[in-house]
């Protein structure tokens, strides 16, 4: 009951959330200096033409009657038709691009944690150790790490020097994508290991010097069953959310990093669109990404509050 | 939304019960390094003679160590040891002049939201709440698309989703802070509002603002980078880091080192960054 009532005020925040984010989203094309109509019909269009587009692109009409027009196109799910492919709605043009980017995300996400959690619990199993300190350089180390020349040297050592994996494309068999993906998931698991290590590191610390931890270690428990039952279970808890938080860091990497191996997801699409100054797929985009986000922090808040009822009571 | 953190990486304190007595290292091997990356690039001219915009197409892929040119010569003959120096000189610039404004207008911000409360606190949190929402790097280049390609729209892109971060961290310091009795006490001897919010609170809230603006400045230099590597910032031929390794990759296999060392200068600029900023938190911890 207390739950529901949670995920109900909690679904409430969303709403103002996604008005302004809309709003923003409409308003790229009123940062954009000149006139849509002229960019899209070309510098050398006769003033009628532009006035008719004008008229059928609505943009005759006062700011707040255009955002209520592209809100009202939103929600039935019309993006808009693209500049750059002319007839083509912005809406397959995306969605037939999302696959590549969703295997990034979520093997690169496997990735991350597969590699973060060995690391933070040998470092923080012996605070102080050589081993640690090893484990401590990665962030400072790999704070300035951009992600797509992680991606460039990885192509350098493991595609090209040892030709062991493919360096570009995303394959067409199942088999193919996972091949093609290992490279661009390692990629964006690399650059995001800096903050997961140290903030798992640090709770992992914390953890380790409460009451219940002594408890666990005076009745005799293993260190294994207490590294792993005890302390990982509650410092992964806190862990989840900097890794929510992370997913929209790393979902913004993924436009340099699909570039840099020519994966054809809504990254490199973004890109491509950028290159053509294709706005209405610049925005459905962005709309998408930003859409995305909110909905893993709806996730994690979630998650984190089913799993620790403290959130939810405060 | 609100118990969310900024998507972006901050600097925690991260082994405070390990405080050592004696001489703060991290910070001075930190301040070291920068100072030296700075001075290099703003002695860039003294550092080097060769022109970074001279092309010879003569001398063009020299490896590096060939006399001359210490760390070879790119595709068209230019030298790069001279574009990484003059390269700097943008990328600093623009990473440490980005961060100032956002700083300075979030931390305003944060102040009066954590002093004021009430409306104007949930209006600017709901704004903030819009602004997180969006992946940094998606924002970022939406925006400079719209923009238009340049340092100019970096600046401004930069800045309007970079104060988020700031007003959250002085924000959530204030509301600490205020119901401290050094700010009672400003309080209950009737001083004028602004005098204990510039006087007595921003001192002791601002610090953290401080670390975190460390750790930005490499975010943005990032940013920068990535931007110019996609093509959306920095303009060739205009010696830049980004737009550096964008032309490096090019020639991967024949010139490994073209777009190997750009990106090696980045690590090393957010490596300084990051031992000042841990040094200041030991620093913080250890009064």
């Amino acid at each position: 009951m207390q739950y529901a009532l949670y995920v109900l005020r909690r679904l409430l925040t969303l709403i103002p959330v996604l008005v302004g984010i809309t709003f923003i989203v409409f308003l790229l094309l009123k940062l954009i200096p000149g006139d849509p109509a002229v960019t899209l019909l070309g510098v050398h269009a006769t003033p009628k033409a532009v006035a008719e587009l004008h008229q059928q692109m609505g943009l005759d009409k006062p700011l707040y009657q255009q955002y209520l027009t592209f809100l009202g196109h939103l929600l039935q799910g019309n993006l808009g038709q693209s500049y750059q492919y002319r007839g083509v709605s912005v809406s397959s043009l995306v969605f037939s691009n999302l696959a590549p980017t969703v295997w990034l995300i979520v093997v690169g996400t496997v990735f991350a944690v597969a590699i973060t959690v060995p690391l933070a619990m040998i470092s923080a199993n012996r605070p102080g150790s050589v081993t640690d300190g090893a484990v401590r350089a990665i962030p400072l180390a790999g704070i300035g790490l951009p992600s797509f020349w992680v991606g460039i040297m990885l192509i350098l050592l493991l595609g090209l020097k040892v030709k062991v994996l493919p360096v570009s494309g995303f394959g067409t068999s199942f088999g193919g994508h996972v091949q093609h993906i290992i490279l661009p998931a390692l990629t964006i698991a690399l650059a995001q290991l800096p903050i997961l290590i140290r903030s798992l590191r640090a709770s992992m610390l914390e953890v380790l010097g409460s009451d219940y931890i002594v408890t666990a270690k005076a009745k005799g428990l293993s260190r294994s069953r207490v590294m792993f039952g005890h302390a990982l279970r509650n410092a992964g808890v806190a862990s989840i959310t900097v890794l929510g938080v992370n997913l929209a860091y790393l979902v913004g990497s993924t436009v340099a990093v699909e570039k840099v191996f020519a994966l054809n997801g809504v990254g490199f699409q973004m890109y491509n669109a950028i290159l053509g100054r294709d706005l209405p797929v610049v925005q459905a985009i962005t709309l998408i990404f930003a859409v995305f986000v909110v909905t893993v922090n709806l996730l994690t808040d979630l998650a984190h509050a089913a799993l620790d009822p403290r959130v939810r009571l405060g | 939304m609100t118990s969310i953190p900024a998507p972006i990486p901050t600097v925690t304190a991260d082994a405070p019960r390990q405080s050592r007595p004696g001489r703060n290292y991290t910070l001075y091997v930190g301040l070291t390094l920068f100072a030296l990356i700075v001075l290099a690039a703003i002695f860039a001219p003294l550092l080097t003679s060769a022109d970074p915009l001279q092309q010879n197409l003569l001398q063009a892929r020299l490896a590096p160590g060939s006399s001359g040119h210490l760390l070879g010569t790119d595709d068209l003959g230019r030298d790069v040891l001279s574009r990484i120096l003059f390269g700097a000189r943008i990328d600093l610039k623009v990473g440490v002049l980005a961060v100032l404004i956002p700083l300075v207008v979030g931390s305003m911000l944060g102040l009066l939201c954590g002093w004021w409360g009430r409306w104007f606190d949930t209006i600017v949190m709901r704004l903030v709440d819009i602004v997180v929402a969006f992946p940094f790097y998606v924002l970022v280049i939406a925006l400079v698309f719209a923009l238009g390609q340049g340092t100019r729209s970096i600046y401004i892109a930069i800045s309007a989703v970079g104060w988020v971060a700031y007003c959250r961290i002085v924000r959530g310091q204030v509301l600490v802070a205020k119901e401290q009795e050094y700010a009672l006490a400003a309080r209950a001897s009737g001083l004028p509002t602004w005098r204990i919010l510039v006087r007595h609170l921003l001192p002791n809230v601002i610090l953290q603002a401080i670390v975190y603006a460390m750790s930005d400045i490499v975010l943005s230099i990032l940013a920068i980078v990535t931007l110019s590597y996609l093509g959306l910032g920095v303009a060739p031929p205009t010696p830049e880091w980004g737009s550096m390794i964008a032309e490096g990759q090019n020639s991967l296999l024949t010139q490994w080192y073209l777009a190997t060392i750009p990106g090696l200068c980045v690590v090393v600029v957010g490596l300084a960054l990051a031992l000042i900023a841990d040094g200041l938190v030991n620093q913080f911890n250890k009064r």
